[in-house]
Formats: C-alpha cells, structure tokens, sequence
C-alpha cells in the first residue's frame, strides 16, 4: 500500500502530472501527488481501465482546488426531470458539459464508464462541445450515483443554476442540405452545358432542347430551396428600409432565373444556370465559412452560469438540498467551505471570511461577523456558516445587475454596418448603369435593350462582394482563435477595429487571480526567523497566510504551540520558545487586548501590510501588492499612444500608486466601482462618441461588458464560467492584445483591397454587358474567377498578414 | 446517338444516390461531432477476453 517517502520529491504525479511533495503518496512504483490522483488510479486499476494511462502520459485531472461538492439536489424529483434529456421506465439520458476533459484518454474514459458501473449502458463524448451523453438504467443508477462517480474520477459535470432552462442547442443542419443540394445541381449542369462552352455544333436541336431543360430542372431547387435564404434577408432588409447586400444578390439571382427559363423555354438560348448554381453554391460556402462557433465556449452566460442550482436548507434541525430558484425569504441556509452564497443573506452562526474577487472586484477577501449583511456570489472560505436569506436569488444586489436594460438589447444583424452602406451605393450604381445602357440601346434594338438589362443586374451580382467579408473574417476569427482569443462572430472584429477606447477591470484582468507580490520591508530575516514564521503561517489557511508561506523560500518547520488565530486580526503562537506574532500594526503591538470585535476600519485598510513580532519586538512588514499580468507595461505604452485608457477596480485604493506608475498620465483609474457604476462608466464614455472595448473578467464587469461595444472576458480557462461577451481572450493571450487590436484593422483593410478587386472583375463583366455581348461563356467563366480570386485574396493575405504580426 | 441520353440518365441517378447519401449523413447527424470520432477509432477494441492480458 501507499507509502510516504521523503525522496518521492521532484517526482511527477502520474495521474495528473503535477509536482510530487513530501506528502504524496506511492503505489505500485509509482508516484500520485494526492490521494485523490491516487484513489483514481486504484479505481481504474480494479476496474481493468488501466489502459487511461497508456493513451496519453498523465492524462488525469488535478485535483487541487477541487471543492468536494454535494450532489443531494440530484435526488429531487423536479431537478431530474428537469436536467435530464430523455426517461422512461428503465433508461435516462442525460447530456452533461465536462469542462475538464482535454485529451484522448478523457474520451476513452469516458466511453468506458459503464465497466466502472453496470448501471450506465451507454456513454459517449463529444469532444469539441465537451459534451458527455449517458444513458443509464435509473432502477440500477441513481443520476446523483452517476455524478458522484464523475466526480470521483476528476470529470465533475458542470451543473449550475442555468442548466435547469437551457434550451437544448439544435444545430442546424439545413445549411449543409442548401450546400449539398446546390453542389449537386451546379457540378451537373455545369456538365451539362459543356457542349455549349465548347462550341460544339450539335446538328440536332435534341440535345439542345434535352440539355436546357434538364438545367432547368436541376437550377429549380437550388433557386427555390438552397437560395431561398437570400431572398428572405433581402425581404426584410427592404421592410426596414435597409438595402443590405443581399437585396442585389436576390435581384441578379431573380433575374438570371427568369432570364434563363425564358431562354430555355422558348429556345432562344442555353441560359446561365450554370452561373446561377455556382452563385448559389460559392455563396453558401462562404456563409458556412462565417458561421464557424466555438462550441464549447458560451458567450452568453449570466449570474445563473456562476450560481449553484441547489443549496442547503436547515428545517428542522434537517438539512434538505433545494433548488436556488425556490429559496424564499427567511429561509435558513447552511454554506461550507468553498461553497457560493446564492441569495442576500444575514450571517447567523459562524465565521464568514468571503473571497468576492469575482463578484466585486475586491482582492481581498472579507471578513464578516454575526449579524452582517452578505451579498450574493462571494465564496466562503472558512468553515460552515448559517445565513437567512433576506432576499430572493433574482432580486439580490449583484443579481439585480441583469434586470438592467443592456442585457436585453442585444439583437444583431449579421450583416456588418459597413457593407450595408457599400450594397446601397452600390445597387443604386448598378441600377442606373443597366437603365442607362438599356436606353441607349433602346433607339437601335427594343430586344437587345432587354437583353443588356438583364445581363448588366446578372453581371453585377456582387457575388465576389459578398464572398469577400466572410472570407476575410472568417479566416481572421480562426487565426485569433488559434491565438486563444475567441470571438463570438466575425462581427466582433469590425467593432474592434472602430474603438476609440479600452477600458480595463482590475482584480482578475490586469493582476492574476491569487497571486500577489510579497516584499518584506524591515532589516533581512535569518534562515531560522524565516523558518518559524513559515511554521506558524503554514498552519493558517487565511489567503495572506498562504501567500506568505509560498513567499518563504526555506524548508523546514517546526511544531507550533498555543496557536491562536484571531479572526481579521492576526496569528499569535510559540515556536521553539520564540512567541511569533503575525497580522495588523495594532495587533503586533505589545499591548494588544482581543476584546473580540473586528474593527472594520482596520479590515478594510487601504495598505496590505502584515507586521511581524518575534518575541515582541517588530521586525518590520510583508508588504503585499498585486501582481500584474506580464506585458502589462507594454499594453499600456502601446494602447495609451492611440486610446483612451481607462481603469475600473472595484478594490480600494490600495493599488493606486502602482497602478499610477504603470499608467502614467494616459489613464482615468477609479476605484471601489460597483457593478452598475462600471456600466454607467461606460455609458458616459459613449455618451462622448467613444466606442469602447472593454476587458474584464468576473460578475462584477458583465453590466459593463455588455454595454460596450465589444466586451472580452479574461479567463484562466476558457471552459470555465466568464460573464457575457462578444469575446473570451485566453489569459495567455494577454500580451497580445495590441497585435489582435493591429490585426482587427489589417483585417478590414484586406476587405477593402478584396472589394477593389471585386469591382474590377464587375467593370470587365459590365463591359461585357453593356455592349450586348454576354454569352453564357463569358458569365460561367467570369463569375466564379472573381469569386476564387476574391477567396483566394481574403484567405493568403489574412494568413500572411497574421504571420507577419507573429500570430 | 440515343446511348448519350442513356449515359446522362444514368450519371444523373448516380449521382442522385450520392446527393442522398450525403443528405442521410447530415440527418443522421455524422456532421455533429467532426473531431471525437477520428479519436476513437484509434482506441484498442478491448473485450472481455483483453483483460487477461493486463
């Protein structure tokens, strides 16, 4: 069995991959950082799943930071019915978003759950949307037994409040039937009409009539079915009085349709439903290429993705898991460690040391004491408390945020504001060029002007125009998404390359999330002053405690006596006879008295500086700052020369000087901003015709993020909550903000050079036109030239462009 | 002459099957996941009689 050896150090665990320490474990010859890792492997061992390991080397998820949660929730009825997809009397299925798996031995794993439990017939992953679907005999396998046994072996389901009214995401698939159907009928007319390209004289009219009918045929559903879309579009575009680019897309595919029937019909010609389908087909794709979605990425999370579905409620001295949506005033609930409080509550039993860095912005957690009022969404970290709930979950002080008005707007066109302002000018162009031309020709020949009529609005069909956005966005999108920024659709990149101003959050965007920087003023500490603190900070599990012990660099410790921790305060306790006290100036002082009442000033002090007493003599302080984020500095010299700057922290002052230096004189910092002053933040700068972009990270920013014009949230892991955006960034990403902001307006810059090349191959086709001349030929060659040129452009210089910014 | 209609009759109906092969395979959702499978098949088909081996 497991065990514990001291030379078990610099090993790497070989479930999760993680350093070994003095405390891990050993098993069959090898190392686990944790009994966690460790349980895992002897699990799989028994269950001959030992394979997970060959796949790929320590394919396992950590589970440090892992809050072993309760899932009594899963046993109420109503929650089942709810979260699961499908039920009846003997099987369940239930689709569940594993946001841990990262790798091939996770599916396999996950495939084989049912040799972990006979109860479960059936798993299957979807890697990309991270999606794992069981189905399992309910008679044999309760759902909370299923997710117990997720849990366990590292692949906990993520169930939060909005998993209960979550609309199952259907994909559609009709895209794929219009492009399919259209690919068919454009590659068999385009056959087709090879005796027509050709010139090959077929003395019998037959085949003439034979192929021209059999293309009328084919074109019939590619015009009725695949480009039924652009008809709609243009429709309502028309209604609201929006001449959008596919108002002359429907028109050149109206015209060519009609044009061509009549040609067949009265067999006066061989038609263009060759240029027609291939139209119809170059444009789907390049929509299929525009609709890429990060699946597994959701961009439209609010409060309810953060919040627990379930929490416990005392009755009766019995604890009872409800669901947070029923919780009603007065209602008693118990939170343990690591657990969110879900409601606005008064604290009734217990110590509450709050983290709120997500909720608020503050960076330091908070204490709190019988009697107090806590927000929602702060997380606690100590032991059990006891809360009544004193307002509704939809009605709490963060909660709220989401009955402002910003979170409902948000109903985009996808069509950029851009090319609806070029399809205008340019439809109106296009109309008056076959009008004139067809009076002209008016006075030699009434059929002729019809002829150039039409084959002026065919001809100019911006098909090439249309292609050339989605192309060069697309392919943009996919390049900043290999870059671990993540944008919601193409649109995102257009807004970005308007903006005018770049606002920051600070805990958790700027300074990395439970990190700090430790400097310790006061004359050096000696190896062995070093080592006792470490012994009596190392048995503290307070934030500052912990940041201290990683602080000091030495290995040994020793037992600690009469250890005594007051809360908000300090530690006291003997080391080796030495009595060490730790904590506030005031309770270093020699003459410090507990009279047990946390003063709140002092808690909230502006300065983070922990005092040191060996023996009631003070040494000096641990000064404690965030750290920011790598290339912060950089960021700021490159975005401050062109932008506004902007800092909104919901911490205090604390930071200012810091933050001072860094900025410079570009910035307006402001500090201790609730969530909906950082809105009305945001409001104001747009008040001035600034388009702002926006980066911010927790529950605290999504009000502002969802009123700027682009908001993008930060995120350890992409995977993990992050409030709503247009854009998740990847934290290492960070530094390259000022490239994706550059690249943003190389991208719209390449739209322009594509549309130029787009409006020559017109000018070559309307000359063609306008003289009379347009042969199917001519169309068939012409139109799907510019198109792949245009695709071709968009696709190389977005790629070479990128390469060049180092992307 | 009459074997091109035949020709064109029959690559029209060829090519019909695969328009509707291709239709049955977005139905029946082989489009929904691109990635998991091609991870898949590259995993041991283990049985009951694998688990002497180990």
């Amino acid at each position: 069995m497991s065990i514990q050896n001291p030379d078990i150090k610099n090993k790497k665990c070989f479930h999760c991959g993680e350093d070994c320490t003095e405390n891990s474990y050993r098993l069959d010859e090898k190392y686990f950082c944790c009994n966690g890792c460790k349980t895992v492997y002897e699990l799989l061992n028994e269950n001959n799943l030992s394979n997970y390991y060959t796949i790929m080397d320590m394919p396992g998820v950590s589970f440090k930071g892992v809050h072993s949660k309760r899932f009594d929730f899963l046993d109420d009825d109503e929650v089942i019915s709810k979260l699961v997809d499908f039920k009846n009397e003997e099987i369940v299925i239930i689709n569940f978003y594993i946001p841990q798996m990262h790798c091939s031995s996770c599916i396999w794993l996950l495939e084989n759950l049912f040799k972990l439990n006979p109860g479960i017939s059936n798993s299957n992953v979807d890697f990309l949307k991270k999606n794992l679907e069981v189905k399992f005999s309910h008679n044999k396998i309760s759902l909370k037994e299923v997710v117990e046994l997720l849990a366990s072996i590292g692949y906990e389901p993520n169930i939060q409040l909005d998993s209960l009214d979550k609309p199952k995401r259907q994909i559609n698939k009709t895209l794929f039937y219009k492009i399919g159907i259209a690919a068919f009928c454009f590659g068999n007319i385009m056959l087709l009409s090879f005796p027509e390209y050709l010139g090959i004289n077929i003395a019998d009219v037959y085949y003439q009539k034979l192929f021209g009918y059999l293309n009328l045929v084919l074109a019939i559903p590619v015009f009725f079915y695949s480009a039924s879309g652009y008809f709609t579009s243009a429709f309502k575009g028309l209604k609201k009085k929006i001449v959008n680019i596919d108002v002359p897309i429907a028109v050149g595919i109206i015209i060519l349709f009609t044009r061509s029937s009549f040609e067949v019909l009265t067999n006066s010609g061989a038609g263009y439903f060759d240029s027609l389908t291939g139209l119809v087909f170059f444009l789907l794709i390049g929509k299929l290429f525009q609709e890429k979605t990060y699946e597994f990425l959701n961009f439209e999370r609010s409060y309810k993705s953060y919040f627990p579905l379930a929490v416990h409620v005392k009755v009766n001295e019995t604890e009872k898991a409800v669901p947070v949506s029923n919780l009603k005033m007065g209602d008693r609930i118990i939170i343990r460690k690591s657990e969110i409080i879900p409601a606005d509550a008064i604290l009734f039993k217990g110590n509450g040391n709050i983290d709120y860095s997500f909720v608020t912005g503050e960076s330091k957690p908070v204490q709190k004491v019988l009697g107090e009022l806590i927000y929602a969404g702060g997380r606690q970290l100590d032991n059990v408390i006891e809360l009544e709930v004193v307002k509704e979950v939809s009605q709490s002080y963060l909660t709220q945020l989401w009955n402002n008005d910003t979170f409902k707007k948000k109903t985009e066109s996808y069509f950029s504001e851009f090319s609806n302002k070029v399809s205008k000018y340019f439809t109106f162009a296009i109309l008056l060029i076959a009008f004139a031309a067809s009076l002209y020709w008016m006075q030699f020949d009434t059929g002729k002007a019809l002829n150039v009529l039409t084959a002026v609005l065919i001809v100019a069909c911006p098909c090439a125009l249309a292609l050339s956005i989605p192309f060069t966005l697309g392919n943009s999108m996919r390049i900043l998404g290999r870059n671990k920024f993540y944008i919601k659709n193409t649109g995102v990149i257009e807004k970005i390359s308007k903006i005018s101003s770049v606002v920051f959050d600070k805990t958790g965007t700027i300074t990395k999330p439970g990190e700090a920087k430790i400097d310790f003023i006061g004359p050096e500490l000696n190896p062995f002053q070093k080592e006792i603190i470490k012994s009596l900070v190392s048995v503290s599990t307070h934030p500052l405690s912990n940041a201290i012990c990683n602080y000091l660099q030495v290995g040994k410790t020793y037992e600690v006596d009469d250890l005594i921790e007051h809360a908000g305060k300090g530690l006291e306790g003997n080391v080796l006879g030495n009595f060490v006290k730790i904590g506030s100036l005031n309770f270093v002082k020699e003459d410090f008295v507990d009279d047990n009442r946390t003063d709140s000033d002092e808690s909230n002090d502006i300065s983070s500086q922990v005092y040191l007493s060996i023996n009631n003599q003070i040494l000096g302080y641990f000064n404690i700052s965030n750290s920011y984020r790598s290339g912060f500095g950089n960021i700021v010299e490159y975005l401050g020369s062109k932008f506004n700057l902007s800092i909104l922290s919901g911490d205090n002052e604390s930071e200012k000087e810091n933050l001072n230096k860094i900025m410079g004189k570009h910035a307006d910092i402001r500090f201790r901003q609730s969530p909906s002053e950082k809105l009305a933040y945001i409001k104001s700068l747009q008040r001035t015709n600034k388009k702002v972009l926006m980066f911010g990270d927790g529950l605290n920013d999504a009000g502002a993020l969802a009123q700027s014009e682009v908001g993008i949230a930060l995120t350890e892991n992409v995977s993990y909550f992050s409030p709503a955006c247009d854009g998740i960034l990847d934290a290492s990403g960070f530094n390259k903000i000022p490239k994706f902001i550059e690249f943003s307006n190389i991208s719209i810059k390449i739209i322009y050079l594509s549309f130029v090349i787009s409006f020559l191959y017109n000018l070559v086709g309307l000359s063609f036109a306008i003289e009379g001349m347009l042969s199917p030929i001519v169309a068939a060659i012409l139109m799907p030239l510019s198109s792949i040129s245009v695709v071709t452009f968009a696709t190389l210089s977005t790629n070479y462009m990128a390469k060049r910014k180092g992307l | 002459m009459s074997v091109i209609v035949v020709l064109i009759a029959v690559s029209l109906l060829v090519a019909l099957g695969f328009l509707i092969a291709f239709l049955w395979a977005v139905k029946s959702g082989q489009y929904n996941d691109t990635y998991t499978p091609s991870v898949r098949m590259l995993f041991d088909n283990e049985n009951k009689d694998s688990e002497k081996e180990k």
